[in-house]
């Protein structure tokens, strides 16, 4: 279990210039862990930044190189698309907020660099959204599952976006949300307070990220009430990132943040992201925010195995990084993230309409 | 050592414990398989690339496992691994080697944003590198194939890979062929090596060209590329050689370009003055020796009089 408890890339995101000593055969691994966690870019701006890049032996310095020309085409690439998003959106009046990577490169926040894309988030009030997406139709993004009424009724009815849209030239994916979690969740945040809270962002008049206490708890919920973990340690990076920065940046942050937390039914996300950044990442935080948020952990008798379930599914996706358990912890999760979404009168129809179709090959695996 | 030094059999016994290590033009490629087609045809096709050491960087980490086909009727498959992880869909076992090519380019041009990539084959004659960008089907592979046969340098019969300061980097793989292409070049050199064979794929039949034991030595010296010709084989068409637009040239390049999105006005500047040095044209051809002639001629009129384009 040693490698599987602190896989290489975690040591080294830790540490970055204890790269510099690694034997070859060392550095591949590190690569492939970090390629498979989509890190490599951030890796290879870690070590800019510590000045060791150009201390780099050739091999690796080329893949590393490499993720930082795409990087910075992925930065440029955002760039743009908020841009047209902007452009398409300001003309109706629709007020709109970045969320996710895009609000991390529009907001310039450290956690940007060598973010990996493959989609634009962004959040418009719910009872602007009928407008927002018709304006975007007509700036050239066209609605995907347009044939397929159930996967519409899902969307429409039950998530808390529409379907993704796609560009019908650039191709890039949009996906337009109302909330930031599923209307049929069983956490009930308010999206009428995030949009309250939300902070202009300067020089592109109408649009908005959210506030530092919101992003934190957007990202935490994110990663720890969906079901997907295959890129958990790069989400759980991006919150290691934004509570070091907000909390660097205003000595208050930490109080605002457990308080709104609890105001948005979102403490319980915050226990696990605090929990898990800590114990992966060695996030500093204050003795007195474990304790404001021990009424948000979980029963005690399922957490030793949601501990088992994280520590294992927050590693890369990679074999090194696996045990015996690793398949069991990302199944488990999986079906935890769906649990989450929907009740189980909705979410049982739900799967064994997508088992059917998937058997059917009508859907993809 | 080169793969030519062992024996097929000791060539599969490596495959199975530790790997084979190759050195592919600036990469290492370790490559994994118990499949006895792996060996076979890494051991004639690859024969002259040469063994990385032990303790070298390894690139890209491939491995090719055999396993059974999950519907009726059960056929014999094989699934590709890159860095522990499945990229593509199982394929049938007897096409192991050539996912293997396939697999390894797909890591070059997936895992190299440093460099311009552009789809094109590449060779080189006295200095002076000749790319042959053109769609499937078009008769880029035989032309480079025919061109390598007559003494030309391989660098690439796929990838074109434009470093930073306008230089070409080679990847000498050996050279595909496709269908009847097979039949043109074992007609065209009867001493040429072809093997690694896998039918019914999705182009039909692939068989691999070994690549010449020079070009593979030379693997690491890069090439300043001098031309840029669209070959267009059509059967019984009369040869036609006209100078293509420069502009035209570009666009198409980065059209077919896996990258040219990546690098941003960089990629654009670096094409420009690539081109400026470069005379393009358009051959259009019914037969290869007239192609080759034309080519030929090209390359020594080009050593001769420089600056006449």
């Amino acid at each position: 279990m040693s490698t599987a408890s602190q896989p290489l890339l975690v040591a080294i995101l830790r540490e970055p210039s204890g790269a510099l000593s690694l034997p070859n055969d060392g550095w591949a691994l590190l690569i492939q862990q970090a390629r498979s966690a989509q890190l490599l870019s951030r890796l290879a701006y870690l070590l800019e930044g510590t000045g060791d890049l150009q201390r780099v032996p050739a091999g690796p310095l080329h893949h590393l190189e490499s993720s930082l020309v795409l990087a910075r085409s992925h930065d440029r690439a955002v760039r743009w698309e908020v841009a047209s998003i902007h452009d398409a959106l300001r003309s109706a009046g629709i007020p709109t907020v970045l969320l996710k990577g895009a609000a991390y490169v529009m907001a310039e926040l450290p956690t940007a660099r060598g973010r990996w894309f493959s989609d634009i988030d962004i959040m418009v009030p719910r009872r602007a959204l009928a407008d927002a997406e018709t304006t975007l139709r007509g700036a050239g993004w066209t609605g995907t599952h347009a044939d397929d009424p159930y996967d519409q009724r899902f969307y429409r009815e039950w998530m808390h976006e529409i379907p993704p849209m796609v560009h019908e030239r650039r191709k890039t994916t949009l996906d337009v949300h109302h909330s930031i979690v599923p209307l049929t969740s069983r956490l009930e945040p308010d999206a009428d307070k995030l949009f309250a809270a939300a902070v202009p962002l300067r020089g592109h008049p109408g649009l908005h990220v959210l506030s530092p206490p919101d992003m934190v708890l957007h990202s935490a919920t994110h990663l720890f009430y969906e079901g997907d973990y295959h890129h958990g340690l790069r989400d759980l990076i991006d919150i290691d990132d934004l509570l070091r920065h907000f909390s660097a940046q205003d000595s208050r942050f930490w109080r605002v943040l457990v308080d709104r937390a609890f105001a948005m039914d979102l403490a319980r996300p915050l226990f696990y992201a605090l929990r898990y950044a800590r114990r992966l990442l060695g996030t500093p935080l204050p003795g007195h925010v474990i304790a404001e948020l021990r009424p948000a952990r979980p029963n005690l008798l399922l957490l030793p195995l949601l501990d088992a379930s994280f520590q294992r599914a927050l590693l890369p996706d990679h074999p090194s990084c696996a045990d015996v358990f690793t398949p069991v912890a990302r199944w488990l999760l999986f079906l935890r993230g769906h649990y989450l979404r929907m009740p189980l009168r909705l979410l049982i129809p739900h799967l064994t309409r997508k088992a059917w179709r998937r058997v059917k090959g009508e859907e993809p695996h | 050592m080169k793969i030519a030094d062992v024996s097929v059999p000791q060539l599969q016994r490596l495959l199975v414990a530790d790997g084979v290590a190759l050195r592919v033009g600036p990469f290492v490629t370790c490559l994994h398989s118990p499949i006895a087609g792996v060996a076979e045809g890494l051991h004639l096709v690859g024969a002259h690339h040469p063994l990385a050491k032990r303790e070298e960087f390894v690139d890209f980490d491939i491995e090719i496992r055999p396993r059974l086909g999950l519907r009726p009727p059960f056929r014999r498959l094989a699934q590709l691994f890159v860095d522990g992880i499945a990229p593509f869909n199982p394929f049938p076992i007897g096409q192991s080697y050539a996912m293997f090519e396939w697999g390894l380019n797909w890591c070059i041009a997936t895992r190299s944003d440093r460099f311009l990539l552009v789809h094109s084959a590449v060779v080189e004659k006295g200095g002076k590198a000749l790319l042959l960008p053109a769609p499937p089907g078009s008769g880029k592979s035989t032309l480079c194939a025919a061109l390598v046969c007559c003494g030309w340098r391989l660098l690439s019969d796929e990838l074109a890979i434009l470093r930073p300061d306008g230089l070409l980097a080679p990847i000498p793989r050996p050279v595909s062929l496709k269908n009847t292409s097979i039949d043109v070049i074992r007609h065209f050199e009867p001493s040429a090596v072809i093997g690694g064979t896998a039918h019914e794929t999705i182009k039909g039949t692939v068989s691999y060209l070994r690549p010449p034991a020079d070009s593979v030595d030379r693997q690491s010296e890069p090439a300043k590329p001098a031309f840029v010709v669209f070959p267009k084989y059509e059967a019984g068409s009369p040869l036609r050689f006209a100078p293509h637009s420069k502009a035209r040239t570009l666009v198409f390049l980065a059209h077919n370009s896996f990258n040219y999105h990546v690098h941003g006005a960089s990629g654009f500047e670096l094409l420009a003055d690539v081109l400026e040095h470069c005379e393009c044209y358009d051959l259009r051809y019914g037969s290869l020796d007239d192609a080759l002639r034309c080519v030929e001629a090209l390359a020594s009129a080009g050593a001769r009089e420089r600056g006449t384009t």
